[in-house]
């Protein structure tokens, strides 16, 4: 009986996979308002930055309030590049996953060599974000500083994909151009996470997650297992960077390393369930439509102002924490559980 | 000199020497603004990420008292203060502490989505708007040469000053200061003694809120008030409780200095844009080399 | 197989282990006994890696791994369970044995497998598919030893896998004990629960203040006068001898 429900979980799974992700690859032919594909493209966005969180915080439990760093890291390398240099956007991509990369590697070799765990890790995050949001206001010679980085807009539809911009590529790259970016970047942040679901890594990572000492006990190093999360983590949230600067050709300190962002990779994972696979998505989408709801509801009443979204999604950030640690998810599997052990009942 | 690839100005030792004066001035208000954090750290435990925000709202409070009711910023402690204290213990009583089970990130997350409800909430109903308190005295002040300095600069010395001494002095020697004592040190055992654990949680939550309320009226004078305002006190404040050691009052005051003064350097050679990270820079290094700060865990 | 020699721990002016010796040969059972506070604990966390002694050496199968990580002492094929349980909360009985497992089986499959019959030897079959963090005092024990065999390990450390159990659930780890060595895989371990470390041992060691004051085979050790009063207090010995009941 049980083997039975966990096969028919299992097959159900796949099926649920099959039907999101056809439904996201076929959203440009069956959605033609701007507004709405705008909606879903943010909503994919957000996910992905959770997505990127809930490697590190979620599989690896460690809690970052920093990850603006790799976001921000990633944005102005791929901006900088090719506005300074001149340089191919499809050859920055891969400096600006590198360079976040390499900060992750850095701020993670220091933080976890020198045993900062949970809210001491997670103030130390933060302080390097901050740190390096000041520095990209003040070192203007290099980052522009305050003003910030904007890209020229290419007209071009023949150089649409040489300059990896799609606002003039022609009929349906200048509609969708963007929107199959941030999902081709989301099925990679998907790939990676349910790669942890199932293998040795991302066994070991839930391992120290768990319990550092138990797990270098069964032969884990936790050092090296989280080093490899972050890195990973960073490399995920380093896309997010990558497709921002391409669809708005913009970059400022305030939007590289500012707290937002960091925030908006919590809320997505955290709303949605931490070290799920689909937790980021679910949070990001709930947060979104509630957010769309009240500006069309309290923001009309009251006026259209800014805050109102922001004070809702606390509220539900707090609430998720006291009455549904395990988020969204956790609240579909329960469910889901008593709607099986109740067919199973009648069956039996 | 030379910094990441841009030469440092060099200065007169009076010019370092006033800066480093302001610094202790600008100091005395870190120490406060910190001095409620650290106690909420020594007792409960707890990060508390929204400080920054409650002192933001207490700012805005002294602000409306002013502009409303004419209200001078300095007599507004006698409100701002006691409501301070009552916000504080509802907040601890109704949200903090019930997500207080399990681990210590999880409760810096909650008091992270109530920085936002609240910092949005100023945002929503204030706008993104500087405001400012303007007293006719906010200009006067004495002449020590090197630098000048404002009178209300001094009342936030001399004040800070006071109101870490009342706070010692209270913790030693009032009933329910030996109890937030006990709490802190062996929470179980002062459970066992009778003491009402989760009172005196929201006791010291609700004294860390007014510390920060009076620092409120302090800053008044010299600090416009803005949503945001508090995102950057907070990350300052959590430097100087690390830097003087989490739930230290020593501490506190020492850390507070120590990072006025380092800032105001900071800004004169590095400018008034990169000085400030010198305060990230302290953080990172305190985190990583000295979790325990300079005064260890002391209340 | 293992040889410790004069290990030493300090924490601070604490003389938690002083210049503790002891042997395990291969195929062997040993047990290290004595009262509470004596340093059991500590003596097993410097030689599995958990803390670094600050003097003496600890040398599996003849490579010295004094001052080696946890990790890389588990790699060698030496692991420690923990007094405290610490199960992988999050994870089902099945997953954190295949943690273990992991440790020398890179497939995911595999491990996971491999866990199943693991958990066979312990009987956590039944458990599976559980959360780890919803069992008893009983099978958290038994995914802790489940975890630490599924290493594949020589030599096996457990600390105190029978506190907390009942009549009926010492035995049955007694007797899944017992299968383990049968295995070939070499134990030394921690009790108080002497009725087990008399039927288990081959041979013991009894700490005390952080030092080893007796060993021998266990039935040595219950009438060493040392031993009894380690356990009893100064005098027990004499008069238990004079009281003329003294018997193990």
């Amino acid at each position: 009986m049980s083997m039975l429900t966990t096969m028919s979980t299992g097959n159900m799974q796949r099926i649920g996979w099959a039907v999101l992700i056809g439904a996201l690859l076929a959203a440009p032919f069956a959605i033609h308002s701007g507004r709405w594909m705008e909606f879903i493209e943010l909503t994919l966005f957000a996910a992905l930055l959770g997505q990127g969180w809930n490697i590190l915080g979620g599989y690896g439990g460690q809690y970052s309030f920093g990850h603006a760093l790799f976001f921000g890291t990633a944005a102005y390398l791929q901006a900088l590049l090719q506005y300074k240099l001149g340089w191919s956007p499809w050859l920055t991509l891969w400096i600006a996953i590198g360079g976040s990369v390499a900060v992750a590697a850095f701020v993670g070799f220091l933080s976890f060599r020198y045993g900062l765990r949970g809210s001491y890790f997670a103030l130390v995050t933060l302080a390097f974000a901050e740190a390096f949001h000041v520095l990209s206001r003040s070192l203007v010679s290099v980052t522009e500083g305050g003003r910030g980085v904007q890209l020229p807009l290419n007209q071009d539809p023949e150089q649409a994909l040489a300059t990896f911009q799609f606002t003039f590529a022609g009929p349906f790259l200048s509609e969708a151009g963007y929107y199959y970016t941030i999902l081709i970047f989301l099925l990679i942040g998907f790939a990676v996470t349910g790669w942890l679901n199932h293998s040795r890594f991302g066994a070991q990572l839930q391992a120290v997650r768990e319990d550092e000492d138990a797990a270098s006990a069964l032969g884990i190093d936790p050092f090296r297992v989280k080093m490899s999360a972050i890195c990973l983590s960073a490399g995920v949230t380093s896309l997010a960077g990558i497709y921002y600067v391409q669809k708005f050709l913009f970059v400022d300190p305030g939007i590289a390393y500012g707290p937002g962002k960091s925030v908006e990779a919590l809320f997505a994972a955290i709303i949605g369930g931490v070290g799920t696979v689909l937790g980021p998505l679910l949070g990001s989408a709930f947060i979104h439509i509630v957010g769309e709801f009240a500006k069309e509801t309290i923001g009309a009443m009251l006026g259209d102002r800014p805050g109102v979204d922001l004070i809702l999604f606390g509220i539900i950030l707090v609430l998720m924490l006291a009455y549904m640690p395990r988020g969204l998810v956790g609240l579909v599997e329960l469910l889901w559980r008593k709607l099986i052990t109740k067919r199973g009942g009648g069956n039996a | 000199m030379d910094f990441l690839g841009i030469s440092l100005p060099s200065y007169s030792l009076e010019t370092v020497f006033g800066s480093a004066i302001s610094g202790v001035f600008l100091g005395a208000i870190y120490a406060l603004v910190a001095l409620g954090l650290t106690l909420i750290y020594g007792v409960l435990h707890i990060i508390n990420f929204a400080h920054g925000t409650l002192l933001m709202l207490a700012m805005y409070a002294v602000f409306f008292l002013w502009s409303v009711f004419g209200v001078d910023p300095y007599l507004a402690m006698l409100i701002v203060v006691p409501g301070g204290y009552l916000f504080g213990y509802a907040l601890q009583r109704s949200v903090i502490g019930r997500t207080s089970h399990g681990r210590d990130e999880i409760i810096l997350l909650t008091t992270l989505g109530v920085s936002i409800v609240l910092e949005n909430f100023a945002l929503f109903a204030f706008s993104a708007n500087e405001r400012n308190v303007q007293v006719p005295y906010d200009f006067d002040g004495i002449d020590l040469g090197v630098v000048y300095i404002v009178w209300p600069q001094i009342a936030a010395l001399v004040g800070s000053l006071l109101i870490t001494a009342a706070l010692w002095c209270f913790m030693r020697f009032t009933d329910t200061g030996k109890a937030i004592r006990a709490v802190a040190k062996e929470r179980q055992g002062a459970r066992l003694m009778g003491i009402n654990v989760e009172h005196i949680f929201a006791v010291s939550f609700g004294i860390g809120t007014a510390c920060v309320a009076a620092a409120a009226s302090l800053l008044a004078p010299t600090y416009a008030v803005f949503p945001q305002v508090g995102y950057l006190f907070v990350l300052i404040a959590f430097t100087v409780v690390v830097l003087g050691g989490m739930g230290s009052f020593v501490g506190a005051l020492v850390g507070g200095l120590v990072i006025g003064v380092t800032e105001q350097i900071g800004r004169l050679y590095l400018g008034e844009s990169l000085g400030l990270i010198t305060i990230s820079a302290i953080f990172i290094l305190i985190l990583l080399f000295r979790p325990t700060g300079l005064f260890g865990q002391r209340l | 197989m293992l040889d410790v020699s004069s290990l030493t721990k300090r924490f601070g002016g604490l003389v938690a282990v002083n210049g503790a010796s002891l042997t395990v040969n291969e195929g062997e059972i040993v047990s290290l006994i004595g009262p509470n506070g004596a340093g059991k604990t500590t003596l097993f966390a410097t030689i599995a890696g958990f803390l670094k002694p600050n003097e003496g050496s600890v040398v599996l199968d003849g490579q010295d791994i004094t001052g080696h990580k946890p990790h890389e002492i588990c790699r060698r094929g030496m692991v420690r369970t923990f007094q405290v349980v610490k199960p992988f909360a999050g994870l089902s009985v099945r997953e954190n044995i295949a943690v273990g497992a992991h440790t020398r089986i890179a497939g995911r499959e595999e491990a996971l497998e491999f866990a199943g019959k693991i958990a066979a030897h312990v009987g956590l079959t039944p458990l599976l598919d559980q959360s780890a963090g919803d069992l008893t005092v009983a099978g958290r024990k038994r995914i802790e030893l489940a975890r630490a065999l599924a290493t594949q390990p020589k030599l096996l450390l457990l600390d105190e896998v029978m506190a907390g159990l009942n009549a009926t659930e010492i035995l049955e780890i007694v007797e899944i004990i017992q299968q383990i060595r049968d295995s070939g895989v070499t134990i030394l371990l921690i009790e108080h629960v002497m009725q087990a470390v008399m039927k288990l041992s081959d041979r013991a060691y009894v700490l005390n203040y952080g030092e080893i004051i007796a060993e021998g085979s266990p039935v040595e050790i219950a009438h060493d006068p040392k031993v009894v009063e380690a356990y009893l207090g100064h005098g027990a010995s004499e008069r238990m001898k004079s009281a003329g009941g003294a018997d193990a």
